[in-house]
């Protein structure tokens, strides 16, 4: 098991600097550069470059900046002075994070307790119901699933408050939009695969154990089914942890999505790299996790155990 | 045989699945029943409802769409279709144990082999944790497992199919069931493995007393295990008896096609084996007659559209064709004094 978790890890440090190397150099591909405004004289955007290392061959600037981002330096921001992206990084990236685990939270397990109703009364009404959930789920955008909660809860109603993030009443109409989608997918994965192991031999032969119904399904279905869940799980919790740039731009989150999209328009190259790199270690993490987990549901997966 | 002797007795089961094509009839009027202590052996072709029969019993067939359209399964004097699913849970595993055909998937995979034995004691009060730990070790070993206390631990993907099909006997076992229902235990697995298997099983029935139905399409199984026989075709009984009258006193056309099918060891170089011509009949639409007529060599006017009626050849022996008939021909499967048995008369 040791041995399997060294070699992914290798692996995906090895995939965190390829995909490094690949953004640093696509980043110089985009037309423009940081400081192409109509404010700045060219005198003063060349002393911009140079004071930036943007005058020296382009190898050296990576080899630069490879430098300091082993000592964890993701640089100074371009657009926004004296703020570096670390510091943008820290204190977005909370906000996003926080959302995202509610939404996390609430997608995976109403998910799963909705996917395996399903299953369990294929064909029957609770089951239409529940599809019907995962039709909307992944038919509605996230966006418009936010205004919507916005209009009812928000406005409508009046219950929750629509926008901003100051406490936990105002974290529930965010989340909720959010997690609709991933809640949607894993209940329709989950609703999938269980229906599938119930299809399998082991289950009859749970059965003619005298084995309950209930605890067939706890305990040899669930377990078994889990797998493709755990499989989209893994670049899920990435993405919704790393915040989305639409749903907090309309609830007015301070999060991180917004940074990395305006960070692209505005050719700011160390805030696009810094927010790709922190993306990409947390996508890459999430899936070793998961092959981790695999090993841990599935006694096949774990190789290389003595 | 006393009326004692019965552990099990189906009574005209009719067994049929709902299907989006229509209504399959997977089992039609089937009765036998099965005494203590005995190998019952049901042969028959692919698709003939053997299977079927053997699910119906611990109704493990998908339900729906599989449901029954008529009949009685007395287990122990008890209607087990009359039972509820809390009395059915405690005759499976406890009383009648199964083994499946095909032991690579009949073993959940992500449970350690142990546990997947105990199972069968789940909710039982009276036998202690340690007690169903001693019973699933001492199973083991009875059912030739080496190195039990590892094995225990193991999951199923670390065990050959020969050691898997040893677990599965180990389950259907580890309670002491009076029967033990085996799904063709031995097809998926390879000679060799197929004969130990076959021993072991003959060895428990010794040992333990356990009355077996063993269901297979290979006759060398059934001359080599079983007292008695059932012969099914097209979801009904054609013949049964014990195994050397069927064997030796063949009276049904559809068994002595079953057994010119197969190699025997006097078989000569260049001689043909010969099999039968057709195909089973569709069972959506079972032919009104008798199943095999479509096929039969013997076949008569009478067989297309008239069920047969059963004949007793001699005590232990009954067979549905009406080539026993006293007005049907003289040929090489009608019996001297076979008799009918009750029901209808001939149109």
């Amino acid at each position: 098991m040791l041995k399997y978790i060294i070699k992914r890890v290798i692996a995906a440090v090895l995939t965190i600097w390829v995909l490094i190397t690949i953004v640093f150099f696509l980043v110089r591909l985009m037309p423009g550069t940081p400081f192409t405004s109509a404010k700045l004289t060219p005198e003063v955007a060349a002393n911009m470059e140079a004071y930036y290392g943007f005058d020296k061959p382009l190898i050296v600037q990576y080899l630069v900046y490879m430098g300091n981002l082993l000592q964890g330096n993701f640089g100074y921001s371009m657009k926004f002075t004296n703020r570096t992206v670390n510091d943008i990084i820290g204190e977005t990236f909370p906000f996003s994070a926080d959302l995202g685990i509610r939404a996390l939270v609430l997608a995976v397990s109403i998910g799963l307790v909705l996917g395996i109703i399903s299953a369990r009364n294929r064909g029957k009404k609770l089951d239409f119901f529940c599809v019907i959930i995962a039709v909307l789920g992944t038919s509605i955008p996230d966006f418009i699933m936010g205004a919507v909660l916005q209009y009812l809860f928000g406005i409508r109603w009046g219950l929750l408050p629509v926008a901003k993030y100051e406490g936990i009443e105002y974290t529930i109409l965010p989340a909720c939009a959010l997690a609709f989608y991933t809640l949607a997918s894993v209940s329709r994965i989950m609703r999938a695969s269980m229906l599938e192991v119930t299809q399998q031999d082991y289950i009859k032969t749970a059965r003619s154990k005298g084995v309950s119904d209930l605890r067939v399904t706890y305990k040899h279905q669930i377990r078994n089914a889990i797998m493709p869940v755990m499989t989209v799980l893994g670049p899920t919790v990435a993405s919704v942890l790393t915040g989305t740039f639409v749903l907090e731009s309309i609830f007015a989150i301070p999060g991180m999505g917004k940074y990395y999209v305006e960070s692209v328009s505005n050719n700011d190259y160390s805030m696009v790299l810094g927010m790709t790199i922190f993306y990409g270690i947390f996508l890459v993490t999430c899936n070793l996790i998961v092959d981790i987990l695999y090993g841990v549901a599935d006694p096949r997966v774990r190789i290389g155990k003595r | 045989m006393s009326e004692n002797d019965k552990i099990l007795e189906l009574k005209n089961v009719v067994y049929s699945f709902r299907t989006y094509g229509g209504e399959v009839k997977a089992v039609r009027d089937v009765s036998f029943e099965v005494r203590k202590g005995e190998i019952l052996g049901i042969v028959g072709e692919s698709g003939c409802g053997k299977s079927v029969t053997a699910q119906c019993i611990m109704r493990l067939n998908p339900e729906p769409p599989g449901f029954f359209e008529g009949g009685e399964i007395f287990f122990n004097g008890k209607d087990i279709l009359k039972m509820n699913k809390k009395e059915l849970r405690n005759i499976r595993g406890r009383d009648i144990g199964f083994v499946f055909q095909d032991p690579m998937t009949s073993l959940n995979p992500t449970m350690r082999i142990g546990k997947q034995i105990e199972e069968v004691f789940l909710g039982r009060t009276d036998i202690s944790k340690s007690e169903v730990k001693e019973k699933a070790l001492e199973i083991m070993k009875l059912v030739g497992i080496s190195d039990v206390e590892k094995r225990y631990r193991q999951y199923p993907h670390e065990l050959s199919g020969g050691m898997k099909q040893r677990v599965m006997i180990a389950i259907a076992l580890v309670s002491r069931p009076s029967l033990v229902i085996c799904d063709e235990p031995t097809t998926s697995l390879d000679v060799t493995i197929e004969a130990q298997i076959l021993d072991l099983l003959l060895e428990l029935r010794e040992k333990l007393g356990t009355s077996i139905i063993m269901i297979t399409h290979d006759l060398g199984v059934i001359a080599r295990m079983c007292d008695r026989v059932i012969v099914m075709y097209g979801g009904k009984v054609v013949e049964k008896g014990t195994v050397s009258e069927i064997f030796y006193n063949t009276a049904h056309p559809y068994t002595k096609g079953l057994m010119q099918s197969i190699a025997k060891l006097d078989t000569q170089k260049g001689e043909k084996l010969k099999p039968i011509e057709g195909t089973p009949p569709d069972l959506f639409f079972p032919p009104k007659g008798c199943p095999f007529a479509a096929r039969c060599e013997y076949a008569m006017d009478v067989c297309k559209d008239n069920p047969p009626l059963e004949y007793q050849v001699c005590k232990e022996h009954v067979t549905s064709c009406w080539l026993q008939h006293e007005y049907a021909p003289d040929t090489d499967i009608k019996k001297q004094g076979a008799v009918a048995i009750e029901k209808g008369e001939v149109k």
